[in-house]
């Protein structure tokens, strides 16, 4: 996914230099570009919109426009000013001053609110405090004894009056919150729609009659774009405090991160990312606007590569990419820059899909770096240059002359022949947007 | 930052109402149809999660429409795009599409498995599904093989209850397969007509679970050769782009064969649907549109097109 935008951004900036300078249509494509981007990741329309008509001038600015790779430079700035917009100094639960704090959790039907109040009664019973769970759903079937399970699984009480409405269930839960020494009351309400004039209502009602310290709207994380329909109305109605989004442990982009904070301003406090009830996390803004663009931790490693990557030489050597000219002796240039610019392990972990297919086999050992620098090492120029001149008497030489074994010499040439293989089909495929990266 | 930020917040302050009245405006106000014209429809398209690839091949097909047959008026052009979209809709599976036997199955029993991501609407949906088979006369028995979630299996109980339908389950914790294989058996025991099986919520990136999915599948299909007959999707209307990812995976683990979105009495248009019937040749069966068990109704591809302009 990432390799599509930077291949689209890169196309883009291919015409631009073409023409030398910025016309009107040049900078109305990137911008076109840059909104299409945001509204696969689902972000709202008109939300993306705004962003594109905020980012313009920065995102077509002189640096970028300089710049060698000019299509990162702009993700970049994406990147940063998404994360900006979603950035939140506040992720804390708001504590009351006196008495115990109130939370309170909505959100649409299936958001996963009843499990955020598992979650949340954990982590605060894992700081020492006293949660007490209010089954503030009488509704939905199940939901009171789904509250339960819960809150055994966590081993916090749950308050439960089948008989009575959500609104004096909440009520009642001070009292007993307050017999009882808990010092945090968790409301697990009923989803309902935005657009349900009663339900809504009754939220409001136990707001006004309770007075929560935090109030959450709890939103799936696969939300499209009428993300801020229900975000507006759950605000107009609530003025909730903080954004929790659900079930981001899937493939979805989160677009509706952006969409909820913009209409609603409110900061996001935590995303939960799985179904068992310890998975939930601190909001980071700028993983959030990573995953948007479709992006691993991809910034982090531009910029690593920036630091470390002579410029002169990757401009060469995506050349030699393109003509397919790649020598050991690039290898061992490229395997130079890399490690300046980290562990092995680390930078990995940073490519979109490194997990996934492509990378599978090719293991990281560092210890096996080491082994390649000696065997490269061991090469003369012309050897490095054509490496099947290598007979094997040489490779024998080589064995013996960087301290390791004709396998080993093999297995490196193996894996040089299985690279300039895959270089080949990305080519073709069209990797322009990340040639240096490529090692 | 921070204007960049208001200013988010004052475009958007309008954004329910306003968009709202710019559809109506669209569609009873005879606007000359302009670049700026097109733009709007663009908008409301893509405000309805269809997407924008299939959005902006929407309305470049209206363009080469205005030039070539001259609409000018915005209503008619409405109109020509509304068949347009509902054609779109039936073109691969409209045969398939929410037959209205469906409810009287010529197979016996008739196994229907119900897969989705979490909090989808799956459990609502398969008591809707059991009345309507009920309604018709038919005896319908409900397998819990969601034996992960809290309460899972209680809150189908209850909903079998409701409807007056036989159930089997297992405590929490146990194997899903091995309840839809107690299920089969029971159903041919006791000579039901349908049966449905629930499973748990699950994400299709979730390697393990998706497994845990096609076992089931496989369960049932020894259990009752040639079942299930029925694996159906349940979608969340209010669900983005990601359906279609979630459409795709699901259908090429378990044979997917039909598709219901739930929660359509909302404001979400669902309109990813359009994508999923066209690219996985899915028929969208249901709709689901409240949280009681006669909110299910048969999809209806013209219905569900004017609702997306209104
Ligand atoms: N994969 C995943 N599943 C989640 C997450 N949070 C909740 N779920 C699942 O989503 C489904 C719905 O979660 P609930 O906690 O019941 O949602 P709810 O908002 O209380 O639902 P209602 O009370 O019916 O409105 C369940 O299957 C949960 O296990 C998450 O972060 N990731
Ligand atoms: N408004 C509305 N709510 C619905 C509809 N269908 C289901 N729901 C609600 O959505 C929530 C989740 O529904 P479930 O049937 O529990 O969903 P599920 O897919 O079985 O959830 P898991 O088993 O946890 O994955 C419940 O609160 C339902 O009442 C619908 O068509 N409209
Ligand atoms: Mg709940
Ligand atoms: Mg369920």
């Amino acid at each position: 996914m990432f390799q599509d935008i930077t291949e689209k951004f890169d196309g883009v900036f291919k015409k631009l230099k073409g023409h030398g300078k910025l016309t009107e249509a040049n900078v109305s494509e990137t911008m076109r570009l840059v909104r299409r981007v945001l509204l696969e990741a689902d972000v709202n329309f008109k939300v993306a919109k705004d962003f594109v008509a905020g980012v313009q001038d920065k995102a077509m600015g002189h640096d970028v426009l300089k710049s060698i790779t000019p299509a990162q430079q702009v993700i970049k700035i994406l990147h940063d000013e998404l994360a900006r917009l979603m950035g939140t100094t506040d992720s804390q639960i708001n504590e009351s001053g006196s008495g115990p704090t109130i939370i309170m959790l909505t959100g649409l039907q299936g958001s996963g609110k009843t499990t955020l109040a598992g979650k949340l009664a954990k982590h605060f019973k894992a700081r020492g405090q006293s949660p007490l769970l209010v089954a503030a759903d009488l509704q939905r079937p199940a939901a009171v004894e789904q509250l339960k399970v819960v809150g055994e699984q966590v081993g916090v009480s749950v308050l439960a009056e089948l008989a009575s409405t959500p609104v004096n269930v909440c009520r009642q839960a001070l009292d007993v919150a307050r017999k009882s020494m808990n010092d945090i009351v968790i409301f697990d309400t009923a989803g309902r729609l935005h657009v349900d004039d009663e339900l809504m209502q009754e939220l409001t009602s136990i707001k006004e009659t309770t007075n929560p310290d935090e109030i959450l709207f709890v939103a799936d994380g696969m939300t499209g774009q009428d993300a801020v329909n229900t975000a507006k109305e759950f605000q107009n109605r609530l003025d909730f405090t903080g954004i929790v989004l659900t079930k981001l442990d899937g493939d979805a982009r989160g677009g509706a991160a952006l969409s909820i904070r913009a209409i609603t301003g409110k900061p996001i406090k935590f995303i939960s990312n799985g179904e068992k009830l310890d998975a939930l996390e601190k909001f980071h803004p700028d993983r959030m606007a990573s995953r948007i663009l479709g992006m691993g931790d991809i910034v982090t490693l531009v910029e690593r590569a920036q630091g470390a990557v002579d410029e002169e030489k990757a401009r060469k050597l995506e050349k030699k990419l393109r003509r397919q000219e790649f020598t050991l002796e690039d290898f061992y240039d490229q395997l130079q820059q890399i490690k300046n610019m980290g562990p092995m392990e680390e930078l990995l972990k940073m490519i979109p899909g490194a997990g996934g297919k492509a990378m599978k086999g090719m293991q990281v050992d560092e210890k096996a770096l080491v082994y390649v620098e000696a065997i490269i090492n061991s090469m003369t120029i012309e050897e490095r240059r054509r490496p099947n001149i290598l007979n094997g008497s040489r490779r024998k030489r080589i064995a013996n002359g960087s301290g390791t074994s004709v396998q080993e010499v093999n297995k490196l040439l193996n894996q040089f022949n299985m690279m300039q293989k895959m270089m080949k089909k990305m080519n073709k495929q069209g990797l322009r947007g990340m040639p240096r990266l490529s090692f | 930052m921070a204007s960049l930020l208001d200013k988010f917040k004052r475009g958007l302050a309008k954004t329910k109402s306003g968009l709202f009245d710019e559809i109506v405006n669209l569609v009873q106000n005879q606007y000359v149809v302009d670049d700026d014209f097109l733009e709007r429809v663009e908008e409301i398209l893509i405000a309805s999660d269809i997407g924008v690839e299939t959005s902006l091949a929407i309305v470049d097909d209206l363009k080469e429409h205005v030039n070539r047959a001259g609409f000018n008026q915005s209503g008619e052009l409405i109109d020509f795009l509304k068949s347009r979209l509902a054609a779109r809709l039936l073109e691969n599976t409209g045969e398939k599409q929410a037959p209205h036997d469906f409810f009287v199955p010529d197979v016996k029993p008739f196994v229907i498995m119900v897969v989705g991501v979490n909090g989808a609407g799956k459990t609502t949906t398969i008591a809707k599904l059991a009345k309507g088979f009920q309604t018709h006369g038919k005896k319908v028995l409900l397998a819990a093989a969601d034996t992960f979630r809290a309460a899972a299996s209680e809150q189908l109980e209850i909903w079998a209850q409701r409807v007056n339908a036989a159930i089997v389950k297992t405590q929490h914790g146990g194997d899903p397969a091995a309840i839809a294989f107690d299920a089969s058996k029971a159903a041919l025991a006791r000579d039901v007509d349908v049966l449905i099986v629930d499973t748990a919520g699950r994400l299709h990136t979730k390697a393990n679970l998706m497994e845990e999915l096609k076992k089931i599948e496989r369960v049932l299909g020894k259990a009752i050769p040639g079942s299930p007959q029925e694996v159906m999707l349940i979608l969340d209307a209010s669900t983005g782009q990601n359906a279609i990812v979630q459409a795709r995976q699901f259908k090429a683990a378990v044979g997917v064969t039909s598709v219901a979105v739930t929660k359509l009495d909302g404001t979400a248009k669902g309109g990813m649907v359009l994508a999923i019937g066209h690219e996985l040749n899915l028929p969208i069966r249901f709709v689901g549109l409240g949280e009681a068990v006669d909110d299910l109704k048969p999809f209806e591809a013209q219905t569900f097109v004017e609702a997306l302009f209104e």
